[in-house]
């Protein structure tokens, strides 16, 4: 087996890991660190997919920005951990949930199987160029690109209104 | 293993060595600078002018008892010093700091001195850089202290603030030289304007360099904006708790920082190795006199002004560099189209 | 040879893994994690896709699901501020009245 192989399977199994982790975990601080993990090794699947910007862009972006969000309203809020005992008893609906993730996730590798190996056919062109990603980005998704900078305006402005104390 | 190989470890572990004694370095040029501001001797006991007194505090560090609070959370306490320090050391990796070189005919092929050249390495320091709040935000709250949490919030507060300005600064660099190499950046930067000018991205970008010294002064969190170490309000910030080996770590971590900043500076406006007299294959020569020269001037800042307002350091951030930084953006676009 | 396939499996479990996070979790912060494990698998087929097809497309759909993700974490948190002003929990079975 070729060393991307090793690397696909180390770094799904360490995204797999601690995802579960963040699920199963009753302290929401390590859940938001660990989930910095995941995202990590998922930065590092990208590099495997020959996409090294969009794994810098995802540590940046989810690791710099996004998760200290989260550790910051955990950290201001000082969560309480969840009640243990109502986790895993309880209601029906959420035994009901659960078998539904466990369906879905049974179902989707089902339909992946039929799929049949899509493996790589010869060479592959080499998608890896930011100059590439940064004409298509402003060119072909042009549209797409200025729309995003109005969802971000109202996400900016929603925030603050929301999270202002009322007077 | 190949003889190339081997040079590369060798390298990695020069350069892993040479940022520690760095911050040694730095930890003495701090004390004798500040006492020759404030008109006193500075450490002189130990070893021919104090030299040897950044190993003495070591040695002192190293037999201090490692305390933590009760009610401290044992794990992230561990680990936040680690993910401090790891990450200053991470971000050096890709910072390269002299030509081609066989090192005086020691080696048969040349190497570049630098650790791994990355071709999204701008993006790599900024992505490391980012890594190092975790360190300072789990040391805060893990310590279980109003005043760790305090300096934690603060200085993440600040350094998310400040990324923004430290971006787009490097974000004009990066359309002057149309790539995101550190290399190729420094390498655009070879000659002169007019056989006396360098042409060094100093001078087409000095508000840039402004704004990116002021954004990695705030990112390092040194003074004059040094709030999550405030020490006359909170003790000494989020560090309040940690001692001996784990509080070693951090102030390490914050001498390499202000070296990467320096280094990253240095590659990025001034030029790099590139200077005149000295041959390319002794460039590195060039890139640690420009390098000392900001350290230098990081030090002085910090003995000469004091440290602003928290209010007013937002506000300095949001403001005026922020927008500064915007508009020197859209300058740089603006002629980089025009001269095509 | 990683196959596109390996790549579809991984990110169809990561996706399960957050829905199964949706159901199960009773903690808003949680949730919103999970929603992040989502978006990611999600990603990570784009990623994967474009790099099978040889396109740049998947890659600049991501950039697009980061910008979201980044906006409905910072409206999300602040909707859980505001709850947990109000209510001084983070269970989301608390909050059954839409006014208070």
């Amino acid at each position: 087996m070729a060393m991307d192989v090793y690397l696909f399977y180390l770094l799904g199994a360490v995204a797999i890991a601690a995802s579960v982790l963040v699920v199963g975990q009753r302290n929401p601080m390590y859940s938001v660190l660990l989930l910095i993990v995941s995202f990590m090794a998922l930065a590092g699947l990208y590099v495997l997919l020959n996409a090294p910007f969009l794994a810098v862009t995802q540590i940046i972006i989810y690791g710099g920005a996004i998760m200290v969000l989260f550790l910051f309203v955990v950290m201001l809020l000082n969560v309480p951990r969840e009640d243990p005992a109502r986790l895993f008893g309880g209601s029906g609906t959420r035994r009901f949930g659960v078998a539904l993730a466990v369906a879905l996730a049974i179902e989707l590798t089902w339909a992946l199987r039929r799929l049949g190996a899509i493996g790589l056919r010869g060479e592959l062109p080499d998608v890896s160029s930011v100059r590439l990603i940064g004409r298509v980005l402003f060119t072909d998704y042009r549209f797409a690109f200025e729309a995003t900078s109005v969802l971000i305006l109202v996400a900016l402005v929603g925030a603050i209104v929301m999270a202002r104390k009322e007077s | 293993m190949n003889a190339s190989v081997i040079a590369h470890l060798v390298l990695i572990l020069v350069v892993f060595t040479c940022l520690l004694l760095s911050a040694a370095a730095m930890v003495y040029m701090e004390r004798k600078v500040a006492a020759a501001l404030q008109q006193r001797y500075g450490p002189y006991l130990v070893g021919p002018k104090g030299l040897m007194q950044p190993f003495a505090d070591v040695i002192k560090l190293m037999f201090k008892e490692e305390l933590r609070p009760k009610a401290s959370d044992a794990l992230l306490f561990a680990i936040a010093p680690m993910l401090s320090a790891a990450a200053a050391f991470a971000a050096f990796a890709v910072v390269p700091f002299g030509a081609e070189t066989t090192l005086f005919g020691l080696l048969r092929e040349p190497i570049e001195l630098g650790v791994a050249d990355v071709n999204v390495a701008l993006l790599v320091i900024f992505a490391v850089t980012s890594m190092g709040i975790y360190g300072i935000v789990l040391a805060g709250w893990s310590s279980n202290s109003k005043y760790s949490l305090l300096g934690a919030l603060r200085s993440s507060a600040q350094m998310i603030s400040y990324e923004l300005s430290y971006g787009l600064a490097i974000a004009a660099i990066v359309m002057m030289a149309g790539s995101l190499s550190l290399r190729q950046v420094v390498d655009g930067q070879a000659g002169y304007w007019l056989h006396v000018i360098p042409r060094w991205n100093v001078f087409p970008q000095i508000v840039g360099f402004f704004i990116f010294m002021c954004a990695g002064v705030a990112e390092t969190n040194r003074a004059p904006f040094d709030f999550p170490e405030a020490e006359q309000e909170l003790v000494a910030g989020y560090h309040t708790e940690y001692s001996s080996m784990s509080f070693a770590m951090f102030f390490l971590a914050e001498y390499i920082n202000m070296v990467t900043v320096s280094a990253v500076a240095t590659d990025l406006y001034l030029g790099g190795w590139h200077g005149p007299f000295l041959p390319l294959s002794l460039g590195w020569l060039w890139f640690l006199a420009k390098a000392f020269v900001l350290l230098f001037f990081y030090v002085w800042m910090r003995w000469t002004l004091p440290r602003y307002r928290y209010d007013q350091l937002m506000a300095f951030g949001w403001k005026f560099l922020l927008p500064l930084a915007v508009v020197n953006l859209l300058v740089t676009a603006g002629v980089v189209v025009y001269l095509g | 040879m990683v196959t596109f396939n390996s790549y579809l499996v991984l990110s169809a479990i990561l996706f399960s893994i957050g829905t199964a996070g949706v159901f199960l979790r009773r903690n808003i912060i949680t949730l919103l994690l999970s929603i992040e494990i989502m978006l990611n698998a999600v990603n990570l087929t784009f990623v994967a896709a474009g790099r099978f097809l040889g396109t740049v497309d998947g890659q600049i759909i991501v950039f697009f699901v980061m910008t979201v993700a980044a906006a409905e974490a910072a409206v999300g948190l602040a909707i859980v501020i505001a709850l947990f002003r109000h209510r001084e929990t983070l269970n989301p079975d608390a909050f059954t009245s839409l006014r208070w």
